[in-house]
């Protein structure tokens, strides 16, 4: 326990200790808040009974930030520590490798939740001035914010698997944004591909992540959606704990 | 302490290590020796757990490296080639984030870093950002970090390499400061650096150990014919004759060394000691000497001597 959280502190450190940490926070909450900006601007020329924040966190604003700032912090977690050869140092002290996965896999999940907390800025500042308090309820806020959590477990778990199988950082960047992307242009096949028909199409719209946060953002927290996301990061995890451990196989 | 018999490591295509076997006793320092791609890092890996042997047992402290590779990374201080460390983080933050990961106690690890960073003098830059050091301090962070835990057996993997004189010289006087309270095994491309510092010396060539024993019995070993060099002012043929009529003197050689001084190279029979001798034939004859040395081979002479056959063959 006590190397797990001197690891994770020391993840989580690494993130803040030099300009890294900082900058994509601040490059986030830039976007995040132009994005904002133009939604809101969209907003007074077209009125929507839909609420505020399927508006936000269902379109591309979220997912275009959600897609590029997660492999920006997955991608150092195991690349650099090999490519710098403390992974070496790192493995012949007595931790355990799930110790060293988990503690990575916790370090950028915090952060990944730092990063969301300019957005909720965002969302106080527009509630001072709505007249409809309905139009930001904090129920369904609650479940905004559950749906990016449970999002951010799942594209961290696949940052981590694609960070510990390479040495460079640009590879594993790479590798977790074409999953990312992958997983996310899935959404949008089922009932509009001819192909694909019957189960196909019904296990296409289960892991159509698009709908999820849809629902998600709308107020509904659908109990499949989170074994979903809950059993899918078990997975990537699991296959990263195989990833490091596989330098001891004979 | 250490136990390595029959061990082998494959990597694809090449065999990195073959079949080597040594031991190691608590309090010793030992040398690996061995030319770039000789095996030292590989083995010094295997030894700290990193790596998995293809076949063959090492055991430290009595436990088996791969069943029971916790128990050993509890007792191994290992700072691997070309020191890895983290740039952004500052020598003390550092030292205490490696002590707490080795399972220290918050107020242990506190001691233990404050011990070290005296031992490796350091008290002064414990606040400078590892980035900012210069190599030789950097490497005294590695050292520090092998020693905090305390641990039985220290592994260093060239410790001295890319440092200056005074700098390989301090890293020097440190590893012969740990000797007796800890077991440590280092390795290094240069022999004369290990010459000083180890009791005993494993000379790996190809994968293979060339040679395994002490500096003194690997001397005695390749240069036991202890040639003698005597510098001589006198009559050249005179004394070529003289020294021929030694029973002891296998072999003579004379040749001019500047001035009216000859240089004799005598090898005596057996492995005697023929400088009293020379000396009193020179007193007799009323020859003027300036030197009479016996000649030690340099371990740089034994180890290309013995790595060199298996060369030529491949």
């Amino acid at each position: 326990m006590q190397a797990y959280w001197t690891l994770t502190r020391r993840e989580l450190g690494g993130f803040f200790v030099s300009l890294t940490g900082y900058l994509i926070i601040a490059a986030a909450a830039f976007l995040m808040g132009l994005s904002w900006v133009v939604m809101v601007e969209q907003l007074q020329s077209e009125p929507t009974p839909q609420p505020v924040t399927q508006l936000y966190y269902s379109t591309q604003y979220f997912w275009l930030i959600l897609l590029l700032a997660t492999p920006v912090i997955t991608m150092r977690l195991f690349a650099l520590e090999k490519y710098s050869g403390t992974f070496e140092t790192l493995m012949t002290t007595p931790v355990s490798e799930l110790q060293v996965v988990l503690a990575k896999f916790t370090a950028a999940l915090v952060f990944y939740v730092l990063l969301w907390l300019p957005s909720l800025g965002c969302i106080l500042i527009l509630r001072q001035f709505i007249n409809d308090p309905a139009a930001l309820d904090t129920g369904l806020l609650g479940s905004t914010f559950l749906g990016i959590f449970l999002l951010g477990c799942l594209f961290m778990a696949m940052g981590c698997l694609a960070s510990a199988m390479t040495r460079s950082q640009i590879t594993a960047a790479m590798t977790s944004f074409t999953l990312g992307c992958t997983l996310f242009l899935l959404s949008f096949l089922p009932g509009r591909w001819a192909v694909v028909a019957g189960w196909q199409n019904d296990l296409l719209s289960h892991i159509a992540l698009f709908d999820h946060m849809n629902d998600f953002a709308r107020g509904l927290v659908d109990f499949r959606h989170v074994v979903f996301y809950l059993s899918l990061t078990v997975f990537f995890l699991f296959l990263t704990l195989r990833v490091v451990e596989s330098r001891r196989w004979k | 302490m250490i136990e390595v018999s029959n061990l082998t490591k494959r990597y694809a295509g090449h065999t990195a290590v073959s079949g080597i076997s040594f031991t190691v006793k608590r309090g010793e320092i030992v040398g690996l020796v061995g030319s770039n791609g000789a095996g030292k890092s590989t083995t010094m890996r295997i030894l700290s757990c990193f790596l998995p042997a293809t076949s063959g047992s090492v055991r430290v402290a009595g436990y088996d490296v791969f069943l029971q590779s916790d128990e050993v990374r509890r007792r191994i201080g290992y700072m691997p080639e070309n020191n890895p460390l983290h740039p952004e983080m500052r020598v003390r933050e550092y030292l205490k984030f490696r002590a707490r990961l080795k399972g220290l106690s918050r107020q242990r690890s506190r001691e233990r870093v404050d011990t070290v960073m005296q031992q490796c003098g350091l008290v002064d830059e414990q606040r400078t950002i590892i980035a900012h050091l210069s190599k030789g301090y950097r490497q005294r962070v590695g050292l520090a970090d092998a020693l905090v835990h305390e641990p039985e057996l220290i592994i260093l993997d060239e410790p001295t390499i890319g440092l200056d004189p005074r700098q390989i010289r301090s890293v020097r006087q440190l590893i012969k400061n740990l000797a007796g309270r800890h077991t440590v095994l280092v390795s290094s491309h240069i022999l004369a650096e290990l010459e000083m510092t180890c009791n005993r010396m494993v000379i790996l060539h190809k994968g293979k150990i060339a040679a395994c024993d002490t500096p003194d019995n690997l001397q005695a070993l390749m240069g036991g014919k202890g040639q003698v060099i005597a510098e001589i002012a006198g009559p050249g043929l005179e004394m070529q004759a003289a020294f021929d009529l030694l029973a002891d003197v296998a072999h003579c050689d004379i040749s001019a060394s500047g001035g009216e001084y000859l240089r004799c190279a005598l090898t005596p029979l057996d492995g005697v000691d023929l400088r009293p001798q020379v000396f009193a034939l020179a007193m007799e004859r009323g020859w003027r000497v300036r030197e009479l040395t016996r000649g030690r081979h340099s371990l740089e002479d034994i180890y290309v001597r013995l790595t060199r056959p298996e060369e030529e063959e491949s």
